[in-house]
């Protein structure tokens, strides 16, 4: 079965994702070997669903976006793998939150992760994943300079062996 | 986000990007490609099905860890189990983004 990519985006905004290419200065291939075997290496998720924890941590800035509709907000928050649905908080105006605030799993499974991770399929989980929210700025320069090698440096603190990363 | 996997992937950190629209993962040049057909979202699948959710997250970590070469592209054979009209106004929120209210304004602009 091959995936319909446009099957739940409204017709009209086919045209924004669809024939676009290649994202400027990133035309090459770029490829890191999983050298690894699964039982052996410590996995993270990513999620752009905008979660972020309601008690330790602010929001991701709607109000910015509100004023400014082509930004959005380009920070990350770290989300600790223990964190349940009564911690967790989305900020995403592009997505009804419903079903992510009663089962944050279906697009952050850190849980499902940590069950895997004790039944030896994956060696571990990284003690954080990762979330940041999705609707960005075209030129993506925030992304770039900040928040990619924020990221990135935060997973190789974490040991993280591979990066699963689900938009939103 | 598949730019974002790139980003990554360039700094030694293999990545698998799981996603609703694996074309354009393509098109951006994702390193390695799980497709789903679930609504935006619900990238791991419906809320409380944890036998759905297991199912989509091991065919990401089988690809991840599996796939041999730049582009490998895998979509997973799962319906979503909602009758599709349901599941199009389900997933959209209940206010239009800040960017859609702005394109609605300057279609009605354009028509009047």
């Amino acid at each position: 079965m091959i995936v319909d990519s446009f099957k739940f985006l409204p017709r009209t905004f086919r045209p924004i994702y669809e024939g676009r290419g290649a994202f400027p200065g990133e035309e090459e291939p770029v490829w890191t070997p999983f050298a690894k075997r699964l039982a052996e290496s410590r996995i993270a998720l990513l999620t752009s669903a905008g979660m972020y924890l309601k008690q330790s941590q602010p929001s991701f800035d709607l109000e910015r976006e509100q004023a400014h509709p082509e930004w959005g907000d380009p920070g990350w928050r770290a989300i600790p793998a223990s964190a349940t649905a009564a911690d967790i908080g989305v900020a995403h105006l592009h997505i009804n939150d419903e079903d992510l605030l009663a089962d944050p799993e279906i697009a952050l499974p850190a849980h499902l992760l940590s069950d895997l991770a004790g039944e030896g399929v994956i060696g571990g989980a990284t003690a954080n994943h990762l979330s940041v929210m999705g609707f960005q700025e075209r030129n993506l320069h925030d992304w770039r300079d900040t928040t990619a090698p924020e990221l990135i440096a935060h997973l190789r603190d974490q040991g993280a062996d591979g990066l699963i990363l689900a938009p939103a | 986000m598949p730019v974002l996997a790139r980003w990554i992937e360039a700094a030694g950190i293999p990545t698998v990007t799981l996603t609703m629209m694996p074309s354009v993962a393509e098109e951006r040049g994702a390193p390695r490609i799980v497709g789903v057909e679930f609504p935006f979202g619900h990238a791991f699948g419906m809320p409380h099905d944890r036998v759905m959710q297991r199912l989509t997250l091991e065919l990401g970590l089988r690809a991840l860890a599996g796939a041999s070469k730049f582009g490998t592209r895998v979509d997973l054979d799962v319906a979503w189990p909602v009758p599709i009209r349901e599941a199009y106004r389900a997933w959209q929120p209940k206010v239009a983004s800040p960017i859609v209210r702005r394109m609605l304004e300057a279609q009605g602009k354009a028509n009047s």
